[in-house]
């Protein structure tokens, strides 16, 4: 994850609270999904950014995954992520989204 | 009438100690973790110049392979060299580093290389030996200090190195005492990426077969900015860049827009050849070292060598309609706008479907797509994807969401409207331009008849907006040089068959 986003997530955990952020992620692949969840939760595993050994634990979701779908106005959804949907495995993010999401986090 | 794609040039130079020295991902690991194994590991997974040379994906950018046989070769790419390997292509050639580093002085103006004077004996004769090297840029290098020398200025005076095979063989030194915009830092990044561009303009002018005083206006779209403390990007790549190629005749202005600013650049020069402003313009654009090894850590982490280890440039030639080239359609513009918004629905929708909505056409009347060509060699190992494929995936969902295609077309849609990607990670480099020669050629021997090419650019990384941007043109089949301005005897018809049946009309509501 970008070192200036690490940081600004770090900044919102400690202005709001970490139990009161849910950072959602629009990665193309799961790879990538799944080390933007890991870098919000068990910490930066590049070693590189300001999450480097800070385990925040935050709630993480796919813009894709059904739980955060269920959160949209269905045309609104449709309009901005619809066509993604038809293109992205969903299934494969899923997965490396819910096994860190099931190791990690802290607040579910 | 519309302007033309007289030829195209693309050029790379194999630089794997400016992987290690210069490339942000290496020079942000010596800060953060100076110890670590990467940086260890590092030095073993950098490519031979061989190995370089026969990298298929390589070989396809310099022209001598054509994209659809590197889609026929099983990925990954990297342990498989393809067979008959050259470094000169018809686009371009990969150059050596040695020989790159003496390119590099021959465009210094400001006597800020220094090489040791063994160095450049070992190597000018192989520099000169170059087909596009002339006698006036080999007179350029000067014979060199004692290595001595070089060390004082990497150890006293802030200066960059410049290695070879592990050695330190030259360096650039800062321009200015305090002026960070001079510092040898900004300087080592300018000079690479002017001598890139130079050297694909010598290869530009080489392809197109037209003379070198033919070339009336220079545009550089790289990324990279050159100017002093009081104007930061104050700029003229362009110019100076054509200064050392040789092109007597031309001016020249630099145009920006991060990855999109290749795509912008060739919408101005077609818009500038056809308005009559200049006859013949060149885009241009030399690489940018630090984006080199960008993706190093997943490489080395997943046992792959280095694959970013060469600086990329190219360079198009826009002329007058010749009545055989193949034309930019400038009546077919994709653009994103600032109340597009970021949506890739909405970025793909006015790049793609909007400018052919224009137009009647559908997106399936575009034969070929050239979006974002990034290698997958490079991109997968990172987690990035296929970043072209996912491009493809996008345009095809789009069709279908139109309309225009079934769903079950989507699978198949890849292979029929797009291209596999071969292009090195240099930001603007795989932007669209990498299929530019080769399209060129395809629509001239009838195997297609028009290509779209997409540039898309991430504006955040400047922190001065969040909109994202974009543009993308059409190229098609010469029409035979008719004045496309005027009106055809089609639409005349036309036009005086609307108007007797709103005369008509008006006569029966009468």
């Amino acid at each position: 994850m970008d070192l200036e986003n690490q940081k600004r997530v770090k900044e919102f955990a400690e202005q709001y609270g970490a139990e009161n952020v849910v950072v959602v992620v629009g990665a193309a692949e799961g790879e990538a999904a799944g080390l933007a969840a890991e870098t919000v939760t068990a910490g930066d595993p590049t070693f590189a950014g300001p999450l480097t050994g800070v385990q925040l634990g935050l709630t993480t979701y796919h813009v894709c995954e059904p739980e955060l779908k269920k959160e949209f106005d269905e045309a609104v959804y449709d309009e901005q992520v619809g066509m993604m949907e038809m293109v992205l495995d969903v299934d494969d993010i899923v997965d490396e989204m819910s096994s860190i999401r099931d190791e990690y986090c802290k607040y579910l | 009438m519309n302007s033309v794609i007289k030829g195209a040039s693309y050029v790379l130079a194999h630089t794997p100690e400016m992987v290690i020295n210069n490339g942000t991902t290496q020079t942000t690991e010596r800060v953060v973790n100076p110890d670590s194994e990467y940086l260890k590991e590092l030095r073993g997974h950098l490519r031979s110049y061989e190995d370089c040379v026969n990298y298929w994906p390589n070989q396809v950018y310099i022209g001598n392979a054509h994209p659809d046989e590197l889609a026929k070769v099983e990925f990954p790419y990297y342990d498989k060299p393809k067979a008959d390997s050259e470094r000169y292509g018809k686009y371009g050639e990969i150059m050596p580093e040695a020989e790159f580093i003496l390119l590099a002085q021959a465009c210094d103006m400001f006597e800020v290389i220094e090489l040791d004077k063994e160095f450049v004996a070992a190597h000018k004769d192989a520099f000169a030996a170059d087909p596009v090297i002339t006698e006036d840029i080999v007179a350029k290098v000067v014979e060199g200090v004692e290595l001595s020398e070089v060390e004082h200025f990497v150890n006293d005076e802030h200066a960059e190195g410049l290695y070879f095979e592990g050695k330190l063989v030259g360096c650039v030194k800062r321009a200015h005492d305090i002026d960070s915009n001079l510092s040898a830092h900004v300087m080592h990044e300018n000079i690479m990426s002017k001598a890139s561009s130079v050297l694909a303009l010598l290869y530009a002018v080489r392809n197109t077969g037209i003379d070198k005083e033919d070339v009336e206006y220079v545009i550089d779209c790289a990324e990279e900015a050159c100017g002093d403390m009081n104007q930061r990007g104050g700029g003229n790549f362009a110019k100076a860049a054509a200064e050392v190629a040789g092109l007597m005749k031309a001016t020249g202005s630099d145009s920006r827009g991060f990855c999109a600013g290749p795509a912008h650049a060739l919408i101005e020069a077609a818009a500038l050849v056809k308005s009559g402003a200049y006859k013949c313009v060149a885009v241009t654009a030399g690489g940018c070292t630090a984006k080199l090894g960008m993706n190093g850590k997943d490489h080395v982490k997943k046992g792959l060598p280095i694959l970013e280890d060469c600086l990329a440039g190219f360079c198009v030639i826009i002329a007058e309609n010749d009545g055989v080239s193949p034309e930019i359609n400038l009546d077919i513009l994709g653009r994103h706008t600032v109340g597009t918004g970021s949506a890739p629905q909405n970025v793909i929708g006015s790049l793609v479907a909007d400018p052919l909505e224009r137009v009647d056409m559908k997106i399936t009347d575009i034969d070929k797509f050239s979006p974002e060509m990034q290698n997958p060699d490079i991109t997968k190992p990172a987690g990035a994807g296929d970043v072209p494929l996912a491009n493809y995936k996008m345009i095809a969902a789009l069709a279908v969401k139109r309309g225009e295609i079934d769903k079950a077309a989507m699978k198949t849609f890849p292979e029929e409207h797009g291209l596999t990607g071969w292009a090195p990670t240099q930001g603007h480099i795989p932007s669209g331009v990498p299929y530019i020669g080769f399209a060129r050629e395809d629509i001239l021997e009838g195997k297609i008849r028009n290509a779209m090419i997409i540039g898309k650019g991430s504006l955040f990384l400047g922190r001065m907006t969040n909109l994202f941007d974009g543009v993308s043109f059409v190229i098609q089949a010469n029409t035979g040089a008719e004045d496309n301005s005027g009106v055809s005897e089609e639409e005349v018809k036309g036009l005086i068959a609307k108007a007797m049946k709103d005369f008509a009309a008006s006569m029966m509501a009468e």
